[in-house]
């Protein structure tokens, strides 16, 4: 592989790979004849970081903006507000082109047959992105072949499939394996396991953390599976309604989570320990509207502990614990929540 | 998938021989063709009659425009005359192949102009969106306030009569459903995920539409324009009939309905012969577009 190298490590280790900043993406709503027909906030203002060699899990319920975020940090659509640092370059400068950066960060899919091209062989498929690159025919077959042996697909059997002729594992194998294609440094993964099965998933899983140590990756790892997500991850982003709820290491966020919405998240899990069967009430209800969010906390108008302060003021992003944040009156001191400590910090 | 149980016996040098038999699409598609029944058979027919045509000035038994008045209007079947002969004593089996020509040629080639403005239109505002696509598809509205027969008429009317103005003017009336089906056939394929990962890898519009959208859209396009050759026929037939397509005594399907319709009462299956080979042509030409629709279908 000595065309189209891994791009080389520019800040060092200690500079994020990834850095978002106030992202924000909200989509015009159809209809309006003067276009007065309001906006679906699907991403509000969220910041966060990646560091060189994690995964970052994102977590949250269906419709809150998940997906949005991951096509945002890939350039797929135009964000309404906010920046993407990628080691340590601004996206689409003259420093980091968009181009290049797309050579760095590949993404996955959900869908693993809408996002395989049914009229292209697997093969083609995996080398199409090499040969957009430069990389002749002749070399970037071969490639694809390595990469096929790399996920798990014997070429002899699969490179001249067609996706129809593929079960939903595999396909997905092809997906990563097309995703792998251009050696990307940072791997996006929008709930790349959801719709297989139990079995195929833990396959899946083990294979993408193989994949992670054998080509020194960083995954941003979505799912709405808080199993999934506590077994790969090293830190764990909740996203409620477009924003960030908390963010911390993983064995924090599970051992103590700090924001309501996350701990009625756990809550709801269901547990394989009897004793610890859930005793707090579910989260209830459907999540609000993006079009017309809750004023102050979005998560208000399902949280139990809600008060007017919730109501009137958002509640910033605030430190509780080592590289733990959440975005609760409750845990920011002298907020005015009852069961806040008094004193300001 | 089913193929696996398929053991070959020599696994053994299984890194050459694929053991699991992979077809492309269009075999596959080639394949469900040939299952289906009715598809095969109108398709027969239809390639039955372009050999007629296409080689009428060798097999036609007479000539299409030498007439007699001692033989006018002589039933189907008479003295040598295998379809009868016409209110000029030409014989018709003769001016049906030389009028198919002419009915053909009508009927298909706006259609393919269509095909090709409408179809590139319409992938254009399907694929870029916005501003380009909100132009091209209110002009195509505009068209579509007026019934397709009476745009025709019209401006075959306005343009004078003759055969290059009819097909002109039918080319027009095709543009904008053209425009319509490519546009929505691109923008739910510009949506999928294939399409957005092909844009993560950097590569530009142009390879996107040639390598990811043409395949999957340019099927579903054809198979909704040989739907259009039925209507171009009659369309056609009717401009013909209007006297706004081909001059007498050229023949031409539509032309001859209207110059037999006088001998409606007195030799009925005479009149209609025309009409029967519009009606055919035309139900051939849907029924084998329904058929490619099915058999495109990877779902089948
Ligand atoms: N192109 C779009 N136009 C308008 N609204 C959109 C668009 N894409 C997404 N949305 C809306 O933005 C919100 C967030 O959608 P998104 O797909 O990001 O959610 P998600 O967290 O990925 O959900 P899921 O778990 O179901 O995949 C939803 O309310 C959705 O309806
Ligand atoms: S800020 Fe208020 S409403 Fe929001 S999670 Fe905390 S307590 Fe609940
Ligand atoms: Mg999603």
């Amino acid at each position: 592989m000595l065309q189209l190298p891994t791009m080389p490590d520019r800040g060092g280790p200690a500079q994020p790979l990834l850095i978002v900043q106030n992202l924000v993406k909200h989509f015009p709503l159809k209809g309006g004849l003067f276009g007065q027909g309001g906006k679906v906030q699907a991403v509000d203002g969220i910041d966060f970081e990646i560091r060189k060699g994690e995964t970052l899990g994102i977590v949250g319920e269906s419709g809150c903006g998940k997906s949005t975020a991951s096509r945002l940090i890939m350039s797929l659509i135009e964000p309404t507000d906010g920046e993407i640092i990628f080691d340590g370059e601004k996206v689409g400068t003259a420093a980091l082109p968009l181009k290049e950066y797309r050579r760095q960060v590949q993404m996955v899919f959900q869908d693993s047959y809408a996002s395989l091209n049914p009229r292209l062989s697997i093969e083609e498929s995996i080398a199409f992105g090499p040969m957009v690159h430069g990389l002749g025919r002749s070399r970037a077959i071969p490639r694809a072949h390595d990469l096929l042996t790399a996920v798990g697909l014997a070429p002899a059997q699969f490179a001249h499939r067609y996706p129809h002729e593929l079960s939903g594992g595999q396909r997905q194998r092809v997906n990563i394996a097309r995703a792998l294609a251009l050696r990307p440094r940072m791997l996006i993964l929008d709930e790349p396991v959801s719709a297989l099965d139990k079995s195929v998933e833990a396959q899946v899983l083990n294979m993408l953390l193989d994949l992670k140590a054998q080509f020194e990756l960083t995954y941003l790892f979505i799912s709405h599976d808080l199993n999934v997500v506590q077994h790969v991850a090293d830190r764990v982003l909740v996203m409620y309604l477009g924003r960030v709820a908390e963010i911390g290491p993983v064995d924090s966020i599970f051992a103590a989570p700090q924001h309501p919405y996350t701990q009625a998240l756990l809550a709801s899990r269901p547990s394989m320990d009897p004793d610890r069967r859930r005793t707090e009430p579910p989260i209830t209800g459907d999540p609000p509207n993006p079009v017309n969010p809750p004023s102050g906390c979005r998560f208000r108008t399902r949280c139990s502990l809600a008060e007017d302060i919730c109501a009137s003021a958002t509640p910033p992003l605030g430190t509780t614990g080592p590289m733990h944040q959440a975005a609760c009156h409750i845990v920011a001191p002298g907020s005015g929540h009852s069961m806040a400590s008094r004193e300001a910090a | 998938m089913s193929n696996v149980s398929t053991a070959t016996p020599d696994s053994a040098g299984a890194i050459v021989s694929d053991p699991v038999k992979s077809q492309g699409y269009w075999r596959g598609v080639g394949k469900r063709v040939m299952r289906d029944k009715v598809t095969l058979v109108c398709g027969a027919i239809l390639l039955v009659m372009l050999f007629l045509i296409l080689f009428a000035p060798w097999i036609a038994p007479y000539d299409p425009l030498q007439g007699s008045m001692a033989r006018r209007l002589k039933p189907v079947g008479w003295q040598g005359y295998l379809l009868g002969t016409d209110e000029l004593g030409r014989d018709m089996l003769t001016r049906l192949m030389y009028g198919g020509r002419f009915s053909w040629f009508v009927g298909i080639t706006p259609v393919v102009c269509a095909f090709t403005i409408g179809g590139t239109l319409g992938v254009l505002a399907g694929f870029v969106g916005g501003k380009i696509n909100m132009l091209i598809m209110r002009a195509t509205d505009v068209f579509y306030a007026f019934p397709s027969v009476l745009l025709a008429v019209a401006i075959s009317g306005a343009l004078g009569p003759g055969i290059f103005n009819a097909i002109l003017s039918m080319t027009l009336v095709f543009i904008p459903p053209l425009i319509r089906v490519s546009e929505s056939v691109t923008t739910s394929v510009r949506n999928l995920d294939y399409v957005e990962s092909a844009r993560a890898t950097g590569a530009n519009s142009f390879t996107i539409v040639r390598v990811h959208v043409l395949p999957n859209v340019l099927g579903p396009i054809f198979v909704y324009a040989t739907t259009l050759v039925g209507v171009s026929m009659i369309l056609a037939s009717g401009l013909s009939f209007l006297g706004l397509g081909v001059k007498p005594p050229t023949p031409e399907w539509g032309m001859m309905l209207n110059t037999l319709r006088t001998a409606i009462y007195s030799q009925p299956l005479l009149a209609t012969l025309p009409g029967i080979c519009i009606f055919v042509t035309s139900l051939c030409f849907n029924l084998l577009s329904d058929g490619l629709r099915n058999a495109m279908d990877v779902r089948n």
